[in-house]
C-alpha cells in the first residue's frame, strides 16, 4: 500500500526519495503516531514533503492513494443550527406548506427526524457526500418542501466532514501557479553573477595578511567591493492582448527592477519592430531605435523579451504586418537581429503552456529565437529561464 | 516527550503531530510559513512544555556553519604570547564553545533553535549535513570528537529566501504554518489576551480578514500584526462600534499595527473609498 503511495508521488513529481520513505516507515515503526488516518497524513506529510510548493500535489495524490479507506472511527458531525434551518422556513415557504409542517408534528418532531435521518445516513455511505439528502421523496433536501429547493449543506457541515487532504489548501502554493514579488526575486536569484569592480574600498584581510608577510611591514590591501555584474535588458510587450496579464508583468518589473543593478527596459507591442520606447505615454514621440539598442548594448547583456507572442502570424513575417505603423522590414528580421547580437537571450510567455500548441503566431516566435528559448510566465519557467540566461 | 501545545501558544492537530515525529525520531524539524505567523514562537514554547533548555542560533548573512560549532581565536593567542601570558601555552583557552557544541553537551536534553537558516549562505545547510546526521564534529585543534551525550531536539525556521539544498531537506520533517482559520486565530486570541470582550474580537476579526483579502497588497498582516493590533485596541479602549464598517471611515483606527507599507495603506484607503461608494446612500 505504502509503495504504491510512494511510485504515485513520484508519478506526481513530488520530489520523494528513499530516504524520505524509510524516515516515514522507522516513525509508524516507533510507533510516533496513534492509528488515525488524519494524523498518518500530517506524519506522511512532514516526513515526505520538503517544501510548500508540493503540499498541493501530495493531497491530491493522498486523497487519491487512500480513497476509501478514510473515516476509521472519527465520527461525522452534522450540525445544522435550527435557526438556520427556521430562517430560511420563514422566508421560502409558504403559508400553506407552514401548515404542512405543523401537521408533521411541528419544528421539534420535525428536528428530530431530521437527525434520525441523519444517522441513517451515515451508516449509508460513510463520509460520502456533503449534501445529506439531495433526494425527492424527503422533507429534507433541496427537492423536499420548497418549489425553489432548500439545500441542506454548506454552511451546516463544514469542517469535519471534508477530510482534511481534500480541502486542497495549498492549492495556491504549487509552483506552477503563483507568482508574487517575492517569489520573482528568489527565481530572479538565480541569475546573479557577483564580481568585483569599481574602486578598491573594501579592505582585504587574506591580502593583507599574505602582503605584510611578504614585505616585513603592515601593509594594507583594499578591494573593489562585490557586486552583481548580470546586466539586463528587459522588453516589454504592452497594450492590447497584453492587458490582461499587466499585473504579472508589474510584479515581475518591479521585482527585476530591485534585484539587477544594470538593468534597461523597454517597450515594444505585439513584436520587435525598428524601434522601441521607454515611457509609454510618449511613445509617439520619444523612441528610440532598435539598431541602436543593439550597438548601445553589448552582447554581455541578457536579453529577456516578456509578451504573450498573440498576434496574427503576419505581423511577424512581413514587413508592414505591424498593427500600429508601416513597418519597413518584418519583425521576423529584427527578432534575428537581436538573437545574432544577443547571445544570451529568453522570451517569458504569460499565457498558459497549454494554449501555446494553439496559437500560430507563438510557434512562428518560437522557430526565430530557438524553441527552448521559450518559457512561461510561472515560477518554474522563471526558473528555467534563468537557468538559460546563466549557462 | 510529548509537545501538546502550551497555554500561550495553539498548536494545531499537524503542527503537533510533525513536532512529536521529530522528538521521536531525532531528526530535525524545519519550519516555514508567513512571517509572522508564530514560527519563532514555536520553538520557544515547544522548549518550555518540554522542559528542555533553549539554545538560540540567530543566523545571519554572515553567519558561518563552523561558527555554530567553535571558532578558534588566534590573534588573541597571538597577543597573549607576544605579552607572555602563561595561558597562551593551552590552546583551548582559545577555543570557543559554538551553539552546536553547547547543545550536545548540554546535561539534559535541549531544544537548539536554528532561527532563519534562509538569512546564512547558500552552502550554510550543506556544511551542516555531517554534524546534523550524526550528531557529532571533530575539533582540529583540541585533536579530539565532540559527541551529543543525547541527540537535541532541533527546530530551524526558514523565510524562504532561498532554496534549502535536497540532501538538507532529506534529513528534516517539515512542516509549513499555514494562515490561521478563524477557529484556530480565535483561540490564538485567546490565549494571548484572556477574557477579551467578544464583541470587539468579532469586529477586529472582520477587519483583519477583509483586510487580507483585499488584492495586491505588499505585506499581508499576519498573526503577530493581529495580535499587536488588538492589544493597541485594547489600551486605547477602543468601542467595537467604531470597528463597524462605517461609511465615513475610510480605514480601521490605528491601522498602522496592521499595513507596514504606505503604499499598502494608500491601496487600502483607495478600496475602501470605492467600497463606500457602492454602499447604499
Amino acid at each position: 500500500m505504502f509503495q504504491r503511495f510512494f511510485t504515485e508521488l513520484r508519478a506526481a513529481r513530488v520530489p520523494v526519495s528513499l530516504k524520505e520513505y524509510l524516515m516515514l516507515i522507522e516513525a509508524l515503526e516507533k510507533d510516533a503516531i496513534p492509528s488515525n488516518v488524519t494524523d498518518f497524513y500530517y506524519l506522511s506529510r512532514a516526513a515526505l514533503v520538503k517544501d510548500e510548493r508540493h503540499l498541493d500535489k501530495f493531497d491530491r495524490v493522498f486523497g487519491h492513494v487512500f480513497k476509501g479507506i478514510e473515516n476509521t472511527g472519527e465520527a461525522i458531525e452534522a450540525d445544522i443550527p435550527e435557526e438556520w434551518l427556521k430562517a430560511l422556513t420563514e422566508r421560502f415557504l409558504s403559508e400553506e406548506e407552514k401548515a404542512k409542517i405543523e401537521a408533521l408534528g411541528g419544528w421539534e418532531k420535525l428536528m428530530e427526524t431530521l437527525k434520525e435521518r441523519l444517522e441513517e445516513q451515515k451508516a449509508r455511505h460513510e463520509g460520502g457526500n456533503k449534501w445529506i439528502g439531495t433526494g425527492g421523496t424527503s422533507p429534507f433536501g433541496h427537492s423536499g418542501y420548497n418549489p425553489e429547493g432548500i439545500r441542506i449543506g454548506g454552511k451546516g457541515r463544514h469542517g469535519r466532514a471534508v477530510k482534511v487532504w481534500d480541502k486542497r489548501e495549498y492549492k495556491n502554493l504549487d509552483d506552477s501557479v503563483e507568482l508574487g514579488v517575492r517569489n520573482i526575486k528568489v527565481a530572479l536569484r538565480r541569475l546573479r553573477k557577483f564580481a568585483r569592480a569599481g574602486a578598491p574600498d573594501e579592505l582585504d584581510l587574506d591580502g593583507t595578511i599574505a602582503k605584510s608577510a611578504r614585505e616585513g611591514y603592515l601593509d594594507i590591501v583594499l578591494r573593489p567591493e562585490r557586486r552583481n555584474a548580470v546586466k539586463v535588458l528587459l522588453l516589454l510587450d504592452v497594450g492590447g492582448s497584453m492587458d490582461s496579464h499587466i499585473e504579472l508583468c508589474q510584479e515581475l518589473f518591479s521585482a527585476a527592477r530591485t534585484e539587477f543593478k544594470h538593468l534597461e527596459f523597454f517597450y515594444f507591442h505585439n513584436c520587435l519592430y525598428e524601434s522601441v520606447w521607454k515611457d509609454n505615454r510618449r511613445r509617439s514621440n520619444e523612441r528610440t531605435m532598435t539598431w541602436d539598442i543593439m550597438h548601445k548594448y553589448p552582447g554581455d547583456y541578457r536579453v529577456v523579451f516578456v509578451g504573450d507572442a498573440t498576434m496574427s502570424p503576419y505581423e511577424i513575417t512581413h514587413a508592414g504586418g505591424s498593427v500600429d505603423h508601416w513597418n519597413e522590414e518584418a519583425g521576423a528580421l529584427w527578432l534575428q537581429r537581436m538573437t545574432h547580437v544577443y547571445e544570451r537571450m529568453v522570451w517569458l510567455n504569460p499565457t498558459s503552456e497549454a494554449h501555446w500548441e494553439g496559437t500560430p503566431s507563438i510557434g512562428v516566435i518560437q522557430k526565430i529565437i530557438g524553441p527552448q528559448r521559450m518559457f512561461p510566465l510561472t515560477i518554474a519557467g522563471l526558473d528555467g529561464a534563468m537557468r538559460e540566461l546563466s549557462r | 516527550m510529548r509537545f501538546e501545545g502550551t497555554e500561550g501558544y495553539v498548536a494545531t492537530e499537524d503542527l503537533k503531530v510533525a513536532v512529536n515525529a521529530a522528538i521521536k525520531l531525532e531528526r530535525p524539524l524545519l519550519v516555514k510559513g508567513e512571517p509572522g505567523t508564530g514560527k519563532t514562537m514555536l520553538a520557544i514554547e515547544a522548549a518550555k512544555a518540554l522542559g528542555a533548555p533553549l539554545i538560540e542560533w540567530h543566523i545571519k548573512s554572515t553567519t558561518k556553519a563552523t561558527q555554530g560549532l567553535y571558532e578558534y581565536d588566534a590573534v588573541m593567542r597571538l597577543r597573549d604570547s607576544q605579552l607572555g601570558d602563561a595561558r597562551a601555552a593551552d590552546i583551548s583557552n582559545y577555543i570557543k564553545r559554538g551553539k552546536l557544541w553547547d547543545a550536545f553537551e548540554s546535561p539534559t536534553r535541549p531544544l537548539l533553535l536554528i532561527d532563519e537558516i534562509d538569512k546564512a549562505d547558500i552552502e550554510f545547510p550543506n556544511d551542516l549535513l555531517q554534524e546534523l546526521d550524526r550528531m557529532e564534529f571533530y575539533v582540529y585543534e583540541l585533536n579530539k570528537t565532540i559527541k551529543a551525550a543525547q541527540r537535541p531536539i532541533i527546530m530551524i525556521t526558514s523565510n524562504n529566501e532561498k532554496e534549502l539544498p535536497d540532501a538538507f531537506l532529506r534529513r528534516c520533517f517539515f512542516h509549513y504554518i499555514s494562515f490561521p482559520e478563524e477557529e484556530t486565530m480565535r483561540a490564538i486570541i485567546e490565549a494571548h489576551f484572556p477574557g477579551v470582550k467578544t464583541r470587539l474580537v468579532n469586529e477586529a476579526l472582520t477587519v483583519f480578514y477583509n483586510i487580507r483579502k483585499a488584492p495586491g497588497l505588499k505585506k499581508k498582516p499576519s498573526t503577530s500584526e493581529l495580535l499587536d493590533w488588538l492589544k493597541l485596541l485594547m489600551t486605547d479602549d477602543i468601542d467595537p462600534e467604531t470597528l463597524r464598517a462605517d461609511p465615513n471611515k475610510l480605514i480601521p483606527p490605528l491601522h498602522g499595527a496592521l499595513l507596514k507599507n504606505e503604499a499598502d495603506v494608500q491601496l487600502f484607503e483607495r478600496l475602501a473609498f470605492l467600497a463606500r461608494r457602492e454602499l447604499p446612500r
